[in-house]
């Protein structure tokens, strides 16, 4: 606050003078000011954002040349027919949305005792050193920890050489155990939060009602951070949709739609069909949002 | 909460072994850099300070280090214009529209990266290419800057939230131009929030992979695809280890520093 009070200072000795037009048209107009602040970032998120999304749908429309591969922009319906009737892709996808809520439910396991030790046992020290333990891993690079999956399951790696031999290998299994690792900083902070807001009152009335601590927790905590889980799983849900690194990395052969697309778009060089196959995770995340937004989720993201 | 000594126990352990289970692999990483065999094998034949000489001279490294910097630098830049701008906007005018304009902020963040990475290669390939914009750095840099935006509009918007309006009102009252209330009032008010803001969104671009593939060229190639291209290749493997503990490493300064300047460590990321 120290620089606030200088500043008032400074300022009721500087204010008589030099009132210029410029400052005093857009003290008066609100508006002006308002528009102003809005027009670059909106110009920017719905030029270049939306606009972008709205050119991937268009490019689901267009084809290529069967015999040059470039880019043939006539309207069709082909790629999003060849992409919705095919069994592949539907395997794909299904297999995509599996690992994704697999992923969710484990973080969500993990992410509840540990997030109610840190918020609620945990003395204030030892909450703080958490809440940064548990924040660092989120900036080191999401590369390297892939990449540390991979020495780690290894078929000589330290997992083998802790379990004598028993690794899950590289797969879907690995793929899985992976982005749960990746995102559970992301589950654990809104669900830390979420319990940070949940009043310590109302455990103390629960167990002088009578409830014995399993009843609390099932009665009164879980109902109340519920909508701090369904806000931390947007991210793990959407996340593991969109990645085809980890996979790459620890998937051995498993293919996920982030992959697939990936391939169709950089390895054969299939624009309009790569764009078509992205409208799969675009449905599964709008659902999931649609699904998440009853809960309130979307507050407390 | 009263809670049973056991179930008290029961959960400290727990959480003392997440928190290992999230350190581990990032421990093996740094290990690895100092083993002395070329391949992965645990436990480690020796130690070597050999694979960190080499690194400090790979071209390849230092060079996709720089190109993080610059396409970092700005994507920070301007993240931090148009962030606050949202901020001020959101935080400080009534208007219809509003909750579409923050629903907006989100979005680039909040869908899989891979439809934000194709969304922006199709518009770059059919739009850009023909204005004679090509693939490159300015590309990655416009792909990082969209999804970076909420990251300083969350910071400054959070300020702003707890700070009120009341200081900026005072200052009108007291006769202050718009531009010095900025100066002496807004301004100092959300100086350290922007630093946080920004290390945050420096730190979110420095480690893209997904949005970068579909918005780069082959010759412009930051230092996760510079990772992610040697990742497979044996000879390079123990340098892409040093590099990877560099990471590691260098995680913890955004994070120990937001964490000083802004609100709240768990607001950092949305």
């Amino acid at each position: 606050m120290g620089h606030e009070v200088a500043g008032a200072q400074e300022l009721t000795a500087a204010a008589p003078r030099n009132r210029g037009s410029l400052s005093t048209f857009f003290a008066t107009k609100r508006r002006t000011r308002l528009a102003i602040l809005l027009s670059a970032p909106m110009l920017w998120l719905v030029v270049a954002y939306l606009g972008s999304l709205g050119v991937m749908f268009a490019s689901a429309l267009w084809t290529t040349d069967s015999f040059t591969g470039n880019v043939v922009k006539t309207i069709s319906g082909d790629n999003l027919h060849a992409v919705y009737t095919s069994p592949v892709y539907w395997r794909v996808a299904w297999r995509t949305v599996e690992a994704a809520l697999a992923v969710t439910v484990i973080d969500a396991i993990i992410a509840l005792p540990v997030a109610f030790y840190m918020s609620k046992i945990a003395s204030r020290r030892t909450r703080l050193f958490m809440v940064v333990a548990v924040l660092t891993p989120l900036w080191a690079s999401y590369l390297v920890k892939a990449y540390a999956w991979r020495t780690l399951l290894a078929p000589d790696g330290p997992v083998s050489w802790v379990f004598a031999g028993h690794t899950p290998g590289y797969g879907f299994t690995a793929t899985v155990i992976t982005l749960a690792y990746l995102w559970l900083p992301f589950m654990v902070l809104p669900v830390f939060a979420g319990f940070e807001r949940l009043p310590n009152g109302l455990l103390e009335a629960s167990s002088d009602l009578g409830a014995k601590p399993m009843r609390t927790i099932r009665s009164v905590v879980l109902p109340m951070v519920f909508p701090a889980v369904a806000a931390g799983s947007i991210f793990t849900f959407s996340l593991s949709l969109g990645d085809y690194i980890a996979v790459g990395i620890v998937g051995g052969k498993t293919q996920l739609l982030a992959n697939v697309i990936y391939g169709q778009l950089i390895t054969a060089n299939n624009q309009p069909l790569a764009a078509a196959l992205a409208t799969m995770p675009l449905i599964a995340i709008v659902l999931y949002l649609l699904a998440m937004r009853r809960t309130g989720a979307l507050e407390n993201v | 909460m009263r809670l049973p000594a056991g179930l008290r126990w029961t959960l400290r352990v727990i959480t003392w072994l997440v928190l290992l289970f999230l350190y581990a692999p990032l421990a093996i990483v740094v290990m690895n850099s100092f083993n002395k065999s070329r391949t992965f094998a645990f436990p480690p034949t020796g130690v070597t300070l050999k694979w960190w000489h080499a690194a400090s001279h790979s071209s390849g490294a230092l060079d996709a280090l720089w190109t993080s910097v610059k396409a970092g630098l700005g994507a920070t830049a301007i993240a931090i214009v148009l962030g606050t701008m949202a901020a001020f906007a959101v935080q400080r005018y009534n208007f219809f529209g509003k909750n579409t304009v923050s629903f907006l902020v989100i979005l680039p963040i909040a869908l899989p990266g891979i439809i934000t990475g194709i969304a922006l290669n199709a518009t770059f390939r059919t739009v850009f290419d023909p204005l004679g914009i090509g693939f490159g750095l300015t590309t990655v840099i416009i792909g990082h800057a969209t999804f970076c935006i909420v990251i300083v509009y969350n910071n400054i918007q959070a300020r702003l939230r707890r700070t009120g309006s009341s200081l900026v009102e005072a200052s009108s009252d007291l006769g202050a131009t718009g531009w010095q209330t900025f100066r002496f009032v807004t301004f100092p008010m959300i100086r350290t929030a922007l630093v946080a803001g920004a290390l945050l969104a420096f730190g979110l671009s420095f480690d893209e992979i997904v949005v970068t593939t579909f918005t780069s060229s082959p010759d412009v190639q930051t230092l996760p695809l510079w990772i992610f291209a040697n990742l497979f290749r044996p000879n390079q493997a123990p340098i892409v280890d040093v590099v990877a503990a560099v990471l590691i490493v260098l995680a913890v300064v955004p994070v120990w520093l937001s964490q000083r300047l802004g609100d709240d460590p768990s607001s950092g990321r949305i």
